[in-house]
């Protein structure tokens, strides 16, 4: 398999009036046996552009890092064998790498994600009891587990529609931060109620259950079945049911 | 031309965002220090996310003879007892109360049946004792640790990177910064300092660290005065994948045969028991009946009667004897070993490491639950560092603290799996207690000097301003690959000998480097950056390894291949920068273990009547 390959990558910044500027730019370089996209991205900055700009750190799908577009499919660079992109790359044309689209761009595949690290600021920490060794089962943690096992590659951000199409970053808290809720709402020590936050501050109603995000997820978390939805029928439960809504005027529930 | 540069004030700096940084920045907040967080870096990505099997800690969750002791006592005999016992001992103390507040800062360990945190077996720890999730704990604590800091009120300064440390009045009173997006230049000044910056084994072509790992943090205090210890043991994990090309190196968690993973070679053979030490003979099975009697209590979850399995060794010793079937003839069809844990069922394996199931389909499109893996030798870790004070982490230059990898002493000449969770949330949260302490004492922040400042940023620009050049990716290549050879798993005085006088040229090929490009976000000319740093860190490496004729531990040498237990058994090796710019190395003993801890440790190890 020793044969060459041709990568289209996009080269830019962002121009003076903020918007991305920059070409696609051709680079072929020789491809090795089990290469993933990185080593190719790796090889071109060997080769051939040394300042080309991409994040990267584990290489083994654990950090989240290479988030980018390839062959317009979000993808972690990492964890996308050559072998499998080649096979959906049309003979004769080159494998196509742009950077994440629903962010603003910094240079190249690396864009801008400080917006989730603000929004994680306002989201209410763990509380729970204060006396140390929590006891519960494996079967409650295996619940919260799937959620903790995201890698904030922000790929379904990326991904979700009401971020990529509507920009709506300061309404809508978008796929990673519902799951990182609803780690903390089904937490089995959690005692604090983060519901209004979800229903008003975080926009939980804009999602419409497309399920793109789940389908992107690369640490395979089922974002939408067992986060997104959860919380919304929570939320409804809370907030939209009228004989729940009378049972806690009456004092039946808290 | 002068260039413009920002000025930030913080009583605590901390340079390095992986589980040290982050713990160490809890703990300086808490003490009401204002604090920033420096890392190269986005926060959560730093080096501890890809942490796979656990940190150790004797909760006696599992097994409850364990005790603080017996990790004590593990620990000293894996690092063949070049430990800093003092280190030891609180390591053992107190990293249970470490792993249990995580659990209150919303970690989510797996569970025993009792419903509190599980604890696995690993090499070298007599008990299971390594709370986990999976095989990603490292990914866990990082993101326990995140969002416990975010609401501390810390600074953090991602993709940031730390050029130099400055000093005023032989104190560290600060450090020159640049910003690695946009290229704008940045002076912090810091009542106190603390190095979190991890390991540096990106100096090797095969390891399993990330781009981070070049060494700044070591190369930093080095710069700066401090002394360094132990940089001639580093070690080299025995199972890193070594298929395809482009995953070599990557890691396999020792995990792996905590849960009953077999290592055979081309004939199938279970060569580890085969290289059973003299000192772990009584501990460790003999044959295959016993071995498989002590996994089947393990998988059925019963506390085992019979003995380990040799698979089950401490690092140094698997990783040698992987290296010595490979030697003989006898490796894998891609030059190492077969690691197998597919004779478990598919749904124990996939539940136990999904990780590895994943990485293994994803990366090699091997299915460990049917067939073996393939696993060889790559550089992971490295026990040297920064001397430090064992209670408060102050290295020998004052101001400047260190914990974490980027520290030494905890783990003498072979770290065990799972003792650097455990070190860098023990040692991280005693750095930023005392650096924030320290900081509290003093009043006003110190002068740095202007002139030094404009040297520091000539030198940063340097490389862009050079029209032609080598590709500095060229230069790192180059570099990996003659450490490898001459600086790795194996090592002669010839070869070490070699890797000094090579490292000269090195110097050379850095000074003329042109990556091209400006200073946004431009990876070539951080590159171009990183190399003096790698070069001072491979030769505190070479030069320590050519000094130590005995091996012992992570350090292996050819020509004296047994160790020297009466000399070189009792002396750890410490190196400076000398006035004239000269590294200069001696050898140094730390106080007598005292008969209280002493009573713990095996006496046939001690070796005393030797003396």
């Amino acid at each position: 398999m020793a044969d060459d390959v041709t990568f289209r990558v996009f080269r830019g910044e962002n121009g003076p009036d903020g918007s991305p500027m920059g070409e696609m730019v051709d680079y072929t370089v020789p491809m090795d046996e089990g290469m993933v996209v990185l080593d190719v991205i790796h090889s071109i900055q060997a080769e051939h552009a040394p300042d080309l700009a991409c994040r990267w750190n584990c290489k083994a799908g654990k950090c989240g890092s290479c988030s980018a577009e390839v062959n317009g499919k979000p993808r972690l660079m990492c964890m996308t064998r050559m072998e499998d992109i080649m096979e959906d790359t049309p003979t004769g044309e080159p494998v196509v790498v742009k950077p994440m689209q629903a962010f603003p761009l910094i240079k190249d595949l690396v864009s801008d994600v400080s917006w989730a690290y603000e929004l994680n600021k306002k989201i209410p920490a763990l509380k729970g009891p204060e006396e140390m060794d929590w006891k519960f089962s494996q079967n409650e943690a295996d619940r919260v587990q799937e959620f903790r096992s995201c890698i904030e590659c922000m790929l379904c951000v990326n991904t979700c529609h009401v971020m990529r199409e509507h920009q709506m970053f300061e309404e809508f808290a978008g796929p990673r931060f519902f799951v990182r809720l609803a780690n903390l709402e089904m937490h089995p020590m959690d005692q604090d109620d983060r519901l209004e936050m979800i229903k008003d501050d975080f926009g939980l109603g804009y999602c419409n259950i497309t399920r793109c995000c789940t389908e992107v997820c690369p640490a395979g978390i089922n974002i939408t079945d067992n986060a997104i939805i959860p919380l919304k029928e929570r939320v409804v439960t809370e907030y939209y049911d009228p004989i729940a809504i009378l049972a806690k005027k009456v004092g039946l529930r808290k | 031309m002068s260039e413009n540069f920002t000025v930030h004030e913080y009583d605590v700096v901390i340079i390095g965002a992986g589980g040290a940084g982050l713990r160490a920045a809890i703990e300086a907040t808490r003490q009401g220090a204002s604090v920033a967080v420096i890392c190269k870096s986005m926060l959560g990505k730093a080096h501890t996310v890809m942490a796979e099997g656990g940190a150790a800690a004797a909760l006696a969750n599992k097994d409850d003879r364990d005790n603080w002791q017996t990790h004590f006592r593990d620990t000293m005999k894996g690092g063949k007892y070049l430990n800093d016992w003092r280190m030891a001992e609180i390591h053992a103390k107190e990293s249970p109360d470490r792993i249990r507040e995580l659990e209150q800062w919303g970690a989510i360990f797996d569970r025993t049946p009792e419903g509190l945190t599980n604890q696995r077996n690993f090499g070298g720890h007599t008990y299971p004792r390594l709370a986990h999730i999976g095989d990603a704990t490292g990914l866990e604590l990082i993101r326990t640790l995140q969002e416990r800091g975010i609401h501390t009120g810390m600074e953090v300064f991602m993709e940031y990177t730390v050029r130099h440390l400055f000093k005023t009045d032989g104190r560290v009173s600060g450090c020159f910064a640049y910003n690695r997006v946009d290229g704008s230049l940045h002076v912090f000044k810091a009542k106190t300092t603390v190095l979190a910056t991890g390991g540096i084994t990106r100096c090797w072509a095969v390891c399993s660290g990330s781009w981070e790992y070049t060494g700044e943090g070591h190369a930093l205090a080095y710069w700066a005065g401090a002394q360094m210890g132990d940089m001639e043991f580093v070690q080299f994990h025995p199972t890193g994948m070594i298929w395809p090309p482009s995953v070599r190196g990557i890691l396999v968690t020792e995990g792996v045969r905590g849960e009953g993973g077999l290592l055979t070679n081309a004939e199938g053979k279970r060569f580890m028991f085969d290289y059973v030490p003299e000192m772990y003979r009584d501990e460790f099975a003999d044959t295959k009946d016993e071995a498989m009697e002590w996994v089947s209590s393990i998988v059925a979850d019963e506390t085992p009667t019979a003995r380990r399995p040799p698979e089950l060794l401490t690092r140094d010793v698997v990783a040698k004897a992987i290296n010595a079937e490979k030697e003989a003839g006898r490796a894998s069809v891609h030059g190492g070993a077969y690691l197998d844990i597919s004779w478990r069922p598919e749904d124990q394996v996939r539940r136990k490491l999904p990780g590895m199931y994943h990485q293994f389909m994803e990366l090699a499109a091997v299915d460990i639950t049917k067939e073996p893996m393939e696993v060889g030798p790559t550089a992971h870790y490295v026990m040297g560092g920064v001397k430090v004070d064992p209670i408060t982490q102050e290295s020998t230059v004052a101001g400047l603290y260190a914990a974490g990898e980027a520290a030494t002493g905890l783990h003498g000449a072979n770290r065990l799996g799972g003792n650097s969770l455990s070190d860098l949330l023990t040692f991280g949260k005693r750095a930023g207690q005392h650096a924030a302490e320290a900081a509290a004492e003093i009043d006003t922040f110190p002068e740095i000097d202007g002139a030094e400042i404009q040297r520091i940023i000539e030198e940063t620009l340097a490389p862009l301003l050079r029209e032609e050049g080598e590709n500095p990716a060229k230069v790192v290549e180059d570099l990996r690959e003659m450490m490898q050879e001459k600086v790795g798993i194996i090592r002669t005085g010839a070869l070490l000998s070699q890797a000094m006088e090579e490292l000269d040229a090195f110097r050379a090929r850095e000074a003329t480097t042109a990556p091209g490009g400006t200073r946004i976000y431009n990876p070539g000319w951080h590159q171009a950056l990183e190399i003096g740093a790698m070069i001072d860190i491979s030769q505190m490496c070479a030069l320590a390894a050519l000094a130590r004729e005995e091996s012992r531990g992570g350090h292996t040498r050819d020509d004296f291949p047994v160790p020297d237990h009466s000399h070189w058994g009792k002396i750890n090796s410490v190196i400076v920068q000398a006035a004239n710019g000269d590294m200069e190395l001696s050898h140094i003993t730390y106080p007598p273990i005292p008969d209280r801890l002493k009573e713990w440790l095996d006496a046939d190890d001690l070796h005393e009547e030797e003396e």
